[in-house]
């Protein structure tokens, strides 16, 4: 197994793709490094599956290069699919045969051969916590278990660069937090990850980098903290009990801020010096200029006001926009 | 020779996966025992008494014809199960995998002829338990048989394609039925041909399903065959290359999306 110590494990250069009209992919580069994950984030339809379904050789893209542990994509894109593991968005697992059929019929096409097959299997399943479901059909299992055996799937012939299709759509919370682990798991094991997601939070906790496409077209890259230092550092929410005095309370409240405040739909927004002891600060202050409160909260940018910055909508609000995929 | 020798055992792999498939979904097994054997009982007791079949008894006449639409409908699960991976996106992870791109079709035709052995065999004992007997030699009875076998597996490639070009596994139902039906009746599967409306017998005589059912006849019967074995045996290569191609071309099509 090739494995370039501090080399790019994904590299990718001006990928395009159009389906007919819809540009999928418009000139977007990456870059990941061995032994790191990378959360490629966007909402439904912004091309992170296409990109996916380029690297890991399921279609050729329609200009740019792109190699994955040392393969071109499609050049070499026998060689590279031994190397790779791909989990998607829907589970791909077959319901009519068990856990451990399934695994072993993914050992057998990755071509490791009966007994080896067989025993990375069981490995698998004790990993994932799933051995006493093993000889059980997959059409019993739950959405979660479906999830963890497709994981696993991907990871029959210890492929050094892994790709996650949004692994956790529509898992409740336990059991992304199960699968969560699973992926830190593998990455203190030098695994590459790309994980594509629509969950700023999912790749807020799993990423190393993270790149922001939209309709298309990178729009970001870098760490998480990064790019919330983008959206500004830590803010005061204050709720007047009497908005007309707004102005007396930004100034009583003036050592505290980092910034110009401003106000939205009734909450008085301060940017912040200091996090540390500024609400007790700010309420010891607008008391004794007898302003009254309604509420108080320190909030720190979340990669919700990342995105919502960088392309102007929400992450989560482009449903209807899937299908054009 | 690494190459073939792995499209070979991935063949396999996949023959067994879906295999396996048909005992653990009750319906399906359902559909390769009882129901050929609800039709057998049928056409023998309510429509036999009704159907003229001069110079043989009904049951004899209908065996072959009935062997050969169970036959013909056997790749049904083929349409069923490609429709489904496409949908499930069990094909991307197939596709992902350094094995042989062609053992997706392979695998799956090669699991229908499994099936259709156990099909053969239910259906005929059921056939002698109600009347039917040979009456030709022995090596034309197993011609016969692996006759019926080669027509299941060139009409599994029709239902790959049925299954590759339809939206959902209800699609790929709709489809085959609408155009396997009319093709195993409107022949001489269940009625002589003679007994058609005349506007309607240059459709039932020229129906490769007509070519197949007499060769099974003839081998079945002992009755003069004429170039109907023949006929069957180019029809069925015809099919299996016909659609062969046109499956693989789809299979490419349908999932470079």
């Amino acid at each position: 197994m090739r494995v370039v110590v501090g080399g790019a494990a994904i590299e990718a250069h001006g990928l395009r793709k159009r389906y007919g009209d819809v540009v999928a992919l418009d000139e977007v580069d990456l870059r990941v490094e061995a032994g790191s994950i990378l959360g490629l984030l966007g909402p439904n339809g912004a091309g992170k599956t296409t990109a996916v379904r380029i690297l890991t050789t399921l279609l050729a893209p329609d200009g740019g290069t792109a190699r994955v542990a040392g393969f071109d994509v499609v050049k070499d894109a026998g060689k590279l699919r031994a190397r790779i593991g791909l989990a998607g968005q829907y589970a791909a697992v077959d319901e009519n045969l068990s856990g451990f059929e399934n695994l072993e019929m993914f050992g057998r096409l990755y071509h490791l051969g009966r007994r080896v097959s067989r025993e990375r299997a069981r490995e698998l399943l004790a990993d994932f916590d799933l051995t006493d479901a093993g000889e059980r059909l997959v059409r019993t299992y739950s959405g979660g278990m479906r999830r963890r055996l497709d994981l696993a799937g991907a990871l029959v012939a210890r492929p050094p660069v892994l790709f996650l299709d949004e692994p956790t759509t529509g898992l409740d919370l336990t059991s992304r937090l199960t699968l969560w682990d699973g992926i830190k798991a593998l990455v203190s094991g030098g695994t590459t990850v790309l994980l594509t997601t629509q969950y700023l939070d999912e790749a807020d906790h799993l990423s190393d980098r993270i790149a922001v496409i939209d309709h298309g077209k990178l729009i970001a890259e870098g760490t998480p903290d990064e790019l919330k230092a983008q959206v500004g550092g830590d803010r005061l929410d204050i709720r007047l009990e009497d908005t007309s005095r707004c102005e007396e309370a930004l100034t009583t409240l003036r050592p505290l801020a980092g910034g110009s405040a401003s106000l939205d739909d009734g909450t008085l927004q301060l940017p912040l010096r200091e996090r540390r002891g500024a609400i007790a600060e700010a309420v010891r202050r607008l008391d004794e200029a007898g302003v009254g409160i309604d509420d108080i909260a320190v909030r720190t940018p979340t990669l919700d006001d990342v995105f919502l910055r960088l392309t102007g909508h929400a992450a989560e609000e482009e449903e209807s926009e899937a299908e054009a995929r | 020779m690494t190459a073939l020798r792995y499209a070979v055992s991935d063949t396999l792999v996949l023959a067994k996966r879906s295999f396996l498939r048909i005992p653990r979904q009750p319906d399906l097994l359902v559909g390769f025992t009882i129901q050929p054997v609800m039709f057998v009982l049928l056409f023998v007791y309510v429509l036999g008494g009704a159907i003229a079949t001069p110079g043989f008894d009904y049951v004899d006449f209908l065996m072959p014809g009935i062997l050969v639409q169970s036959m013909a409908f056997g790749g049904f699960v083929t349409a069923l199960g490609l429709a489904e991976d496409l949908k499930k996106g069990l094909i991307d992870r197939f596709r992902s995998l350094p094995m042989a791109r062609s053992a997706v079709l392979t695998g799956r035709t090669l699991a229908d002829v499994a099936t259709n052995v156990i099909q053969l065999v239910v259906m005929l004992a059921v056939g002698l338990a109600v009347g039917f007997r040979f009456s030709s030699s022995v090596p034309e009875v197993v011609a016969g048989i692996v006759l019926l076998l080669l027509i299941g597996y060139a009409f599994s490639w029709v239902f790959a394609f049925i299954g590759l070009v339809s939206s959902s596994p209800e699609a790929a139902n709709a489809y085959g039925f609408t155009i396997i039906f009319p093709l195993t009746f409107v022949s001489s599967a269940f009625v002589p041909v003679q007994s058609m409306p005349s506007w309607l017998q240059p459709f039932a005589e020229h129906n490769p399903v007509t070519a197949m059912v007499d060769a099974v006849r003839a081998l079945f019967l002992g009755i003069p065959a004429g170039n109907s074995v023949w006929l069957a045996v180019a029809w069925s290569f015809a099919l299996i290359a016909v659609f062969g191609g046109l499956s693989s071309w789809r299979y490419r099509r349908a999932v470079g999306r």
